[in-house]
């Protein structure tokens, strides 16, 4: 038992899209499926099932994991759902990595779906619900006021300019043109994302991830396993994860020091001490433009206050010395929330073995970085892939 | 456990009332947390590696409520977690981490603050398939009443037996502090009482209620540097059947058997009636602690309720059956149901149920069910 090594064998993704005509469960039994077949294995090569999806508000369903249990392949085998918010679809990675590592299963199959477009008129409505019931609420806040505020001071602090923010997600759209699940892959410019109408000031609209429904899933299995099912397994060499205190008006918003401890931790567990140097490539948390910069800072990719730079510079290009969100990212490729940090991991993990078609990046990467982000800018889940 | 056990060196429980308007859940979550710390000795910003809590959003009214968790558990800035399903998932969740071997302490929280509900069975009519099942617009509780009748038609068991269950559960929780359900009744009393989902009567059913719990598990390595006379959990399993009911097998519920197969393979358990001091588990309704006692192997296919009759359940009885009360007796905790029962057969172990102690217990099961409409459930192993 303990210390054994997990690997990552089969990966699939559904389409991500405004609105979905199948059901929650059919989006995790797709996504299931790809992944299965992508490592040649049936459910009955799976002994568990770790499952994820973000809000039950969306789906309008009470103990919505139970409700996607047969969907996701969980039908009468130890099945969890684990959740954190926005960060669970890099988390439930981590929920499958301990379901395997602690000796308990050989195979875990990892499922994350999410149905947005349930939830009418649209699912912002459901986000009111995440606020403090007595402080908060009773203003009618949504996300993009909070996220607002972060974005102002993160600005503010470093004196980032908008222009420089807007090549995020100039870069990331283009990038997802190349993503065949992509929903809205486009060519725009930095004056596009200027032009853009303003929701919450200085949030504008093309500088948000959209809201979308789909679905992802992997394939884990023990070390001793893994060649059995591929010749090229990506290894979950480092895991993290941490939540900051609830009181979010009570911190510094320019910079997420959760998602820094989540980091360190991950970075401890793979034993990189010069991150900089040792991830090759990684597809930071980007539901808004900023908070890639944002992230790359926090992951310790770069100083503070230096991520615009390095975007200004076409380092994190495809073609760059550290290429960031070559899928092209939630701003490009759709936010299903549970689903999108599944894709981040499905990503690193094309990457790594060279299956990544027009999205492959220049360099030869050797170690992947996947991150997401959630609740009141509260939580970081962080993984660290080899290959 | 694949060559290991885990050690619960720590339990706390808060709110001993039916209902707890004198403190918030985060207040709620916040005493039992404390309990479990000062009794396993642990400094939760110094000691612990990861927090779990197991809780559901629409129980507790927000949604994302993972944010609300860290600050009263002593887990802000650290690994923390939610599972959203019952505590023992929650505690399946802590074994595991424990078992990889990067993690040494970890708690696990639960808690209900089911008065805070204002519509307890419109909450369940929710958790129903959106398309199949809550358009029959049918009050959920007829899915227990059906698969009642269901599970006595095939094991043999009989409505009295149920009844039965009923009042041993309710005397039981007289002794027990959390027993705020608890009643001093004959099996009349419960014949006698309104059905509502024939043949399930109105009593049969464990009513919701809040408190909080907390347990701190370890690993082998550190357990005795805290604890040095900890509880080890020695197997833990869970599965869940299919979710549509019309699929799902109704008399011997496969969740139950495949979750305690599970554990008992990790525990080396071939001969589950003999192996236990004492066994906590679900009662939901009256006929869900026959039922699953016979899944779980420790009663015969229709054997659970001649057993119960003859005494074979009770405190003194050959293997008591749900000591503390259950879930008829303290009332249904929702999500907590499944760390209240761990806690319960912790505080056999410990010798600590005052009132209601178990002669000799070594060792013992709890087994939770999510309730309906689920098909969900969990076991555990444990033992000193």
């Amino acid at each position: 038992m303990g210390l054994r090594r997990v690997a990552i064998v089969g990966a699939g993704l559904t389409k991500f899209m405004r609105r979905a005509e199948e059901t929650g469960r059919e989006l995790s039994f797709y996504a299931g499926k790809m992944a299965l077949e992508s490592a040649g294995m049936t459910l009955k090569d799976i002994q568990c099932v770790a499952e994820s999806t973000a809000p039950d508000a969306f789906d309008g369903v009470h103990m919505n994991g139970e409700y996607l249990s047969d969907g996701s392949g969980g039908w009468r085998k130890p099945y969890l759902r684990s959740y954190v918010g926005g960060g669970s679809g890099v988390f439930v990675v981590i929920h499958g990595w301990y379901q395997v590592a602690s000796g308990m299963f050989d195979t875990c199959l990892v499922v994350a779906s999410e149905k947005m477009s349930s939830c009418h008129p649209h699912p912002q409505g459901a986000f009111l619900n995440i606020f403090d019931n007595f402080i908060e609420r009773p203003l009618g806040c949504n996300l993009l006021w909070i996220f607002a505020l972060e974005m102002n001071r993160y600005m503010t602090v470093h004196n980032i300019s908008h222009e420089q923010i807007a090549l995020v997600s100039v870069k990331n759209k283009r990038n997802a043109l190349d993503n065949p699940v992509a929903q809205i892959p486009e060519k725009i410019t930095v004056q596009d994302v200027l032009n853009s109408e303003v929701l919450a000031w200085p949030v504008h609209r093309l500088d948000i991830s959209p809201t979308s429904d789909g679905a992802g899933a992997l394939v884990l299995v023990s070390e001793e396993l893994a060649y059995k099912y591929t010749d090229k397994p990506v290894w979950i060499d480092g895991v993290g994860w941490n939540l900051d205190t609830t009181y979010w008006t009570n911190k510094d918003l320019y910079y997420p020091r959760y998602v820094e401890k989540a980091a360190k931790m991950a970075y401890k567990m793979a034993g990189i001490t010069e991150p900089r140097k040792e991830i090759h490539i990684a597809e930071p948390y980007d539901p808004f433009d900023y908070k890639e910069l944002h992230h790359m800072e926090g992951l310790l990719l770069c100083e503070k206050g230096e991520a615009p730079k390095l975007t200004e510079k076409g380092v994190t290009q495809r073609d760059g010395a550290l290429p960031t969100c070559p899928s092209g990212g939630l701003l490009g490729v759709g936010n299903p929330i549970a689903a999108s940090g599944v894709m981040k991991v499905c990503e690193m993990f094309w990457q790594l073995r060279g299956e990544a078609g027009a999205r492959q990046v220049t360099r030869d990467c050797k170690t992947a970085l996947a991150q997401a982000w959630g609740d009141l800018m509260q939580v970081g889940t962080v993984v660290v892939l080899r290959k | 456990m694949t060559g290991n056990k885990v050690a619960v060196i720590g339990y706390g429980i808060s709110s001993y009332g039916a209902l707890s308007p004198e403190v918030s859940y985060k207040e709620m979550m916040y005493e039992a947390c404390v309990q479990a710390y000062q009794m396993a000795g642990i400094d939760p910003r110094k000691d612990v590696d990861s927090f779990v809590s197991s809780s559901e959003d629409f129980s507790e009214g927000t949604s994302i409520f993972d944010e609300y968790i860290p600050d009263q558990m002593g887990a802000m800035l650290r690994p923390t977690q939610t599972i959203a399903g019952d505590g023992l998932h929650g505690v399946a969740s802590g074994v595991m981490q424990i078992l990889t071997g990067r993690f040494e302490v970890v708690v696990v929280e639960a808690h209900s603050k089911a008065s805070n509900l204002t519509d307890h069975i419109g909450l369940i009519h929710f958790a129903c398939d959106p398309v199949f099942t809550r358009p029959l617009l049918a009050h959920p509780y007829f899915l227990a009443g059906l698969e009642m009748r269901s599970f006595l038609l095939a094991s043999g068991n009989t409505i009295e037996q149920c009844a039965q269950v009923v009042v041993k559960n309710k005397n039981n929780a007289l002794l027990n502090l959390l027993g705020v359900h608890s009643a001093k009744i004959a099996l009349e009393d419960v014949l006698s009482s309104e059905p509502n989902f024939e043949p399930l009567k109105n009593i049969e059913s464990a009513k919701p209620r809040d408190a909080g719990f907390c347990i701190v598990l370890a690993s082998e390595k550190v357990a005795k540097n805290f604890n040095p006379e900890p509880v080890w959990i020695t197997g833990i399993g869970w599965c869940s059947d299919s979710f549509q009911p019309e699929q799902r097998e109704w008399a011997i519920p496969a969740y139950a058997k495949l979750s305690a197969e599970m554990a008992y393979r990790q525990a080396g358990i071939k001969q589950p009636n003999q192996a236990f001091s004492l066994v906590e588990i679900d009662d939901s309704f009256s006929y869900k602690e026959l039922q699953h006692l016979e899944a779980i192997g420790i009663a015969g296919i229709g054997k659970a309720g001649t057993m119960l009759e003859q005494g074979a359940f009770e405190i003194n009885g050959v293997l008591p059956v749900n000591p503390s009360g259950g879930s008829l007796g303290c009332g249904n905790f929702s999500e907590a149901n499944g760390l209240f029962r761990l806690i319960e057969v912790a505080k056999q172990l410990k010798k600590d149920a005052v009132g209601y102690q178990v002669n000799n217990a070594k060792s013992g099961l709890a087994m939770s069910w999510r309730g309906l409409p689920t098909a969900s459930g969990a076991v555990c192993v444990l033992e000193v």
